[in-house]
């Protein structure tokens, strides 16, 4: 007997015999893999594909998190109650996804409080889109068009992806996203379309974005250095750089329709290659804010361990008034 | 962040609608049954998703091993009598 979360216990791989089940084993996860079927928390799985989503799936929770930051700031100075009211729901839906992503992380037997923990004590990543400043309003539309599109096509081939819960999470997700995505630009158009100011103000946000935006897609395939283990696997299903093409390729009509620009004077239609060149993209400065070096790096960090610590005596109160409750039924039972 | 106070896991099934059954959404912690149901609410349904919720302790949930897959369910697998594809009737036969 065993509950549906907990993990099954690892194949013996000491004795000659155990190492003919690992095999065994081994061989019925890759070809349950390449055919296409999912892979379930209590199924066996090679001990790197579990390391490998669980830190993935870490990664991608802490991102939501702290994604919530950058946007929350401008919630109390949105410019009307319909913004206001969108941008919280937003927020929330953000908190939302790395619910999901940890609960995700959690069926492969990953703890909650240590994935927390190792967040606060940057021994886990978040993405570094979120070290970046919400300057002015427009860049509450830039994020959502741009930021959020990024990750809708990042995320879109998730729902495929070969272990159940994941791709389970990434369906509710991306049904969602589509919403951020949507309200961003719609606030950008309403920027562009307005004074001289107001259209100013949505260009530059554009401008700030656009290039943090395609390094969301990472490293260029030549120097990614998860991404063919990950592909086999069936956790990832196009590279970065097909991705960030595809977006590429997406963004510049979208871009045209509302009478902004992207910073790019290398971005062109190629008719040969059926998609857009664009320049190239400074990975210095994405692996310089990787390694905490962006504008926000430290903000978005302390903020989040602060928040923690300040919820810590909530938690507790309702633990001790949960128990107090269940002692009481046990009394009177 | 003591894990003597990490709150349980709970598992959480959403009726979509009157006439359907509930089923598994997902999973989220919460230190008794009455705040599952609220963060249940406010994590699975914020867009009308449900009109009702159950909450289950996943603790509590008792589930096959997938190392049983193939003798636990094969009493099933060599009767396909049990399907009504398996009779052949003849054209033309109304209403069977």
């Amino acid at each position: 007997m065993a509950t549906a979360h907990q993990p099954p216990s690892t194949a013996p791989h000491h004795t000659a015999a155990g190492a003919a089940d690992t095999a065994a084993l081994e061989s019925a996860f890759d070809a349950a893999v390449a055919a296409d079927e999912r892979i379930e928390p209590r199924d066996w799985m090679p001990d790197a594909y579990r390391s490998t989503l669980v830190r993935q799936m870490a990664q991608h929770a802490h991102s939501e998190i702290i994604g919530m930051q950058p946007e929350a700031n401008w919630i109390t100075r949105a410019p009307s109650l319909r913004r206001k009211a969108i941008l919280m729901a937003k927020v929330q839906d953000e908190a939302g996804h790395g619910l999901y992503l940890y609960s995700a992380a959690e069926t492969l037997g990953a703890s909650r409080d240590d994935l927390l923990d190792k967040l606060h004590s940057g021994r886990q990543k978040y993405s570094s889109i979120f070290n970046y400043p919400t300057l002015t309003w427009a860049d509450v539309g830039a994020i959502g068009w741009l930021v959020d599109g990024a990750a809708i096509t990042n995320q879109v081939p998730l729902c495929r992806c070969s272990y159940g819960p994941y791709a389970r999470a990434m369906v509710r997700v991306c049904k969602e996203e589509s919403f951020h995505q949507r309200q961003g630009y719609e606030l950008l158009l309403a920027l562009s379309r307005g004074t001289p100011a107001q259209h100013a103000m949505a260009q530059d946000a554009v401008d700030r974005w656009w290039w943090p935006s395609l390094m969301m897609f990472g490293p260029p395939d030549a120097e990614s250095s998860h991404s063919e283990q990950s592909m086999t696997w069936k956790i990832k299903r196009h590279s970065n750089d097909e991705l960030r093409q595809r977006f590429v390729d997406i963004c510049v009509p979208q871009a045209e329709s509302l009478g902004l620009t992207l910073p790019d004077p290398d971005l062109r239609w190629n008719e040969e290659r059926g998609h857009h060149d664009f320049g190239a993209i400074d990975w210095t400065e994405f692996w310089s804010v990787l390694k905490g070096n962006g504008p926000c790096n430290e903000q978005r960090i302390t903020q989040r361990r602060r928040a923690h610590e300040e919820g810590a005596w909530v938690r507790e109160a309702a633990a001790a008034y949960a128990t107090k409750n269940s002692e009481r039924k046990e009394a009177t039972a | 962040m003591s894990s003597s106070t990490e709150w349980p896991l709970w598992e959480v099934f959403v009726r979509s609608r009157r006439g359907l059954s509930h089923t598994h959404a997902g999973s989220l912690h919460a230190p008794d049954a009455e705040m599952a149901l609220r963060n249940a609410r406010d994590l699975y349904t914020r867009r009308n998703e449900g009109v009702s919720i159950w909450v289950v302790p996943s603790a509590e949930i008792t589930a096959s091993s997938p190392d049983e897959k193939d003798s636990f369910f094969e009493p099933a697998g060599d009767k396909p009598y049990r399907h009504p594809t398996f009779y052949d009737i003849p054209e033309g036969v109304k209403h069977l």
